[in-house]
């Protein structure tokens, strides 16, 4: 597990673990005066700024766009997708963006068919990417369990709008972490990132794209709608730093290609479609070979694989930004927006003398269990403000055995607005 | 080209694997799996270079057993699937194998949807009017009047003219045969493959064992024999009176007409807003 | 050491007043500050309610809508109920009185316009009441510089209404600068 400690004095600003190991596979010096002729300039974007300058400036920019670039500096050459607010201006910008560089964008006819067009696009070697809402999100659960099922990288960017049903499109809610997890039918893995920030949505998407490609799974990027369109001052890294993990090709005779491959860790190469493996794909429960099977042992040892991938990959997987928890006795536990106003909250509580930290997963899932463990342990208190009817405190329940129901205490929002800061201070003073 | 010999059909099978097939006696599929082997045979075709996709039913079985890259994908969805390989790698040859229910209940959105685009992909419906592998339920394809396990009084909706609908939604070749046929089924398999854009075959297939029955069509011989029967090749339309026409298979390729495909289309997009590297994939 | 300031820009849809807290976020960026900049607005274009906030800081800004302003821009009279109770005690209210008819606490730092009307006889069109109004608050609290100001409109907006919003910031620091004079 990756934890990050931050205070007042000491920001560590870079989240990730990736970092300054190669450059990405495309040239930043890309001219884009030529194009802004037949592009129908976005007055906000600044990607020429960004892709011209090897040095990258402080510049403003939108959770959304963020996602965007993020994806582009990961190397995701294919996106399908289809409009829905609040992701939208994810597909507009990579619908100017990738055919310059070559890349493959298509508006698909729904969202079952972008989950499925980006699943086979990445079967034939592509990187791929697609982009949605809560309503498109649920329509896609069933891609999503074909892509982890035939172990295929592509990542999900969901971000969140209020539900259920077409709910309230432009206002945020945090009601999808459970979905995240569930929302597909069967047992199957899910690695889940939540950022807090215009700039880590960049970074968490750069890892989004690296973990699918290493962990040959589908994952899910789940911003809230504040963030996808906040706008706010930020300095990307300059793409030295950035950290792209391209997936493991096989390099075995086809007759000795195994599509699901294992090794002790669980990873295990993957060939593309056109490379002479002849290899099968399905959906349905199949052996090592890919084919299907019937067979319980071969069965169980399809769903194994699935499930050790993440469990034996925990410490690979899990980040945790851990925030002035050092002398709390009070600690808020919250994700994404809501996080935000914790830490606002939590700097005008230690103004006024109160001991309060806040435990953030950056990981949603697989959810950081030890670290909450070790936060219950040291803390009397928990107080989890989320923007739905209690998705994240059911995981803190599941954590407490030896902890009095009471003290974990709850902010819950679902009606369009934010929990702000004082909301949280305000049940900080409650539970003193 | 029927003369082929068997030999040729087994160089392209996975016989190492998965047989016996999971389709019944008398079964349509297997007649058309052969005719899609010799039709990528004596085109020459790289078989590196060729991907089947299917959806879910007794037809979308048949990547199995092929020794291509094969991808079996979610019912209703394989046009999608196909198009996302299609769009990333456009010089491969996607060969879409689906059924009545998987293309055009579940998954039409996405045939009228590629049609309309007519993105290369070669689109073999095996139509048997039926859903096979749940046990006979009721399809878009299931004619007027036909007994279904969820039409049991009689299917009181119309049917869809499959090929009617890939031409009204803008598909560039379209063509209709019957599992008798077999020489004209290849023939119309490779015209679909060398075609630059969205070509739908629809095959009439037989499915005696469920469909046969419950409609007492006999067994499969008799069900060929009524394809051979009852069906008309498209240029004889005009010469024969209209009674010999009227509930007759038309069978023929009912359109083939150039008109710009989508991955050329796309090609000429990213030569014309990239600035160094001519459309090459990054 | 600039301490957070909040600014929340209000009105209804179709009023430019995203785009000016885009063009006021990116105003702060040229000046070196760190900035947030969040909206709310409903799913239409036209109508219905819009607000856009900036917070302006030189430390970290956690949480980035505006909760206690320091300024509040009403281009409406329902922003202006809606908000003005959120106003700090010593925040400065900017209000449009071509719409805003009614105030229901006086603020101590009011500065009342009729910028719509300013805009329709003096710009040829409404279109600009945006960075009119705008121009006016950055000179009134002197949160950007008139520089990055300018800078941060032309980089914002289409290249054919780049004179007109120009010739609208220039009117609306003409109006502050006059403003103050007469008040003083």
């Amino acid at each position: 597990m990756q934890e990050k400690k931050t205070s007042k004095t000491t920001k560590n600003p870079e989240v990730m673990q990736e970092k300054k190991i190669s450059t990405a596979t495309k040239s930043p010096a890309a001219t884009e005066d030529k194009v802004a002729a037949v592009n129908p300039a976005k007055t906000e974007s600044k990607l020429s700024e960004l892709q011209n300058n090897l040095e990258r400036k402080t510049i403003i920019m939108q959770g959304n766009e963020a996602v965007a670039y993020g994806a582009l500096d990961a190397g995701v050459n294919f996106f399908a997708g289809y409009p829905i607010t609040p992701s939208t201006e994810v597909a507009e910008i990579l619908a100017a963006e990738l055919p310059k560089r070559g890349g493959t964008f298509i508006q698909m006819e729904d969202e079952i068919a972008s989950i499925c067009a980006i699943t086979g696009a990445s079967l034939a070697g592509a990187k791929a990417l697609t982009a949605t809402s809560g309503p498109g999100f649920s329509l896609m659960q069933e891609g999503i369990g074909f892509a982890k099922i035939t172990e295929t990288p592509c990542v999900v960017v969901n971000v969140q709008r209020m539900g259920p049903s077409t709910g309230m499109p432009t206002s945020p809610a945090q009601g999808d972490i459970m979905q995240s997890r569930w929302g597909s039918h069967g047992d199957s893995p899910a690695i889940v990132l939540y950022p807090e920030s215009v700039k880590e949505s960049y970074e968490l998407t750069i890892r989004a794209v690296n973990l699918s490609e290493k962990y040959r799974t589908c994952v899910v990027l789940l911003l809230d709608e504040v963030i996808g369109h906040m706008r706010e001052s930020v300095r990307l890294p300059d793409m030295a730093n950035v950290r792209v993990i391209n997936r493991i090709k096989p390099t075995v005779p086809p007759h000795w290609y195994k599509h699901y491959d294992e090794n002790q860790k669980y990873l295990s190469p993957l060939a593309s479609y056109g490379d002479g493996y002849h290899f099968h794909v399905t959906g349905l429960t199949h052996d090592s070979q890919g084919f299907p099977t019937n067979k319980a042992v071969e069965a169980g040892d399809m769903m194994d694989r699935l499930r050790k991938k993440i469990t034996y990959n925990i410490r690979d997987l899990v980040q945790i930004e851990s925030h002035e928890m050092d002398d709390a006795n009070i600690a808020i536990f919250a994700a994404g927006i809501t996080a935000r106003a914790a830490k606002a909250a939590i700097s005008m509580a230690r103004e006024e003398g109160f001991k309060v930290g806040l435990l953030r997963p950056l990981t949603i899932w697989p959810f950081p269990d030890d670290a909450v463990r070790k936060m219950l342990r040291n803390v009397e208190t928990v107080i989890v403000p989320e923007l739905n009817q209690g998705q994240l405190i059911r995981e803190i329940r599941r954590l407490t055995k030896d902890k009095n129901d009471s003290n974990i205490v709850s902010i819950q929002r679902v009606n369009g607005q934010l929990i702000t800061p004082n909301d949280i201070l305000r049940k900080i003073k409650e539970v003193i | 080209m029927a003369n082929i010999p068997q030999k040729v059909v087994h160089q392209y099978l996975r016989h190492d694997k998965k047989f016996p097939h999971v389709w019944c006696a008398g079964c349509s599929n297997g007649i058309i799996l052969g005719a899609i082997i010799r039709a990528i045979a004596s085109m020459n075709l790289d078989r590196d270079n060729i991907v089947m996709v299917s959806g879910i039913g007794c037809s979308s079985r048949m990547p199995v057993y092929i020794d291509l890259d094969t991808l079996h994908t979610l019912h209703g969805r394989s046009i999608a699937y196909a198009t996302g390989i299609k769009m990333h790698k456009p010089n491969t040859k996607v060969i879409v194998v689906t059924g009545d229910g998987d293309c055009t209940a579940i998954g039409g959105n996405h045939l009228i949807h590629a049609a309309r685009r007519n993105i290369d992909l070669s689109v073999i419906l095996i139509n048997n009017n039926i859903y096979g592998m749940t046990g006979g339920q009721c399809s878009p394809t299931t004619p007027h009047d036909a007994i279904a396990t969820t039409a049991p009084y009689g299917n009181i909706e119309p049917n869809f003219n499959v090929c009617d609908l890939a031409m009204g939604a803008g598909a560039s070749f379209v063509a209709r045969t019957t599992a008798f046929h077999v020489t004209e089924m290849q023939n119309y398999i490779q015209a679909s493959l060398e075609h630059p854009g969205f070509s739908l075959i629809e095959v009439i297939a037989a499915c005696p064992v469920i469909y046969g029955r419950l409609n007492k069509k006999g067994g499969a011989p008799q069900m060929m024999k009524e394809f051979r029967d009852n069906s008309v090749p498209l240029a004889a339309v005009d010469k024969l009176p209209k009674e010999k026409v009227e509930g007759k298979i038309i069978r023929g390729i009912l359109r083939k007409e150039i008109r710009q495909e989508y991955t050329a289309a796309y090609a000429d997009l990213v030569r014309r807003v990239s600035d160094n590297n001519g459309g090459e994939k990054c | 050491m600039l301490k957070p300031y909040e600014i929340r820009l209000s009105g209804s849809g179709g009023q430019g007043l995203i785009l000016a807290g885009i063009i006021l976020a990116r105003a702060a960026v040229l000046d070196k500050h760190k900035v947030t900049q969040t909206q709310s607005y409903g799913p239409e274009s036209r109508g219905g309610y819009s607000r856009a906030d900036v917070i302006i800081s030189d430390s970290e800004i956690y949480f980035p809508e505006a909760t206690n302003f320091n300024c509040l821009l009403a281009l409406t009279q329902e922003a202006c109920d809606k908000y003005l109770y959120d106003l700090r005690d010593n925040g400065i209210l900017i209000i449009d009185t071509t719409f805003v008819k009614n105030l229901a606490l006086a603020a101590d730092n009011t500065y009342d316009l009729p910028f719509t009307e300013i805009a329709q006889e003096q710009l040829g069109g409404t279109i600009s009441t945006n960075v009119l109004s705008l121009a006016f608050l950055s000179k009134v609290t002197g949160i950007v510089s008139d520089k990055s100001l300018e800078t941060s409109i032309v980089e914002s907006v289409r290249p054919a209404f780049k004179d007109l919003n120009i010739k609208a910031m220039k009117l609306g620091f003409k109006l502050a600068e006059e403003y103050d004079s007469n008040r003083s």
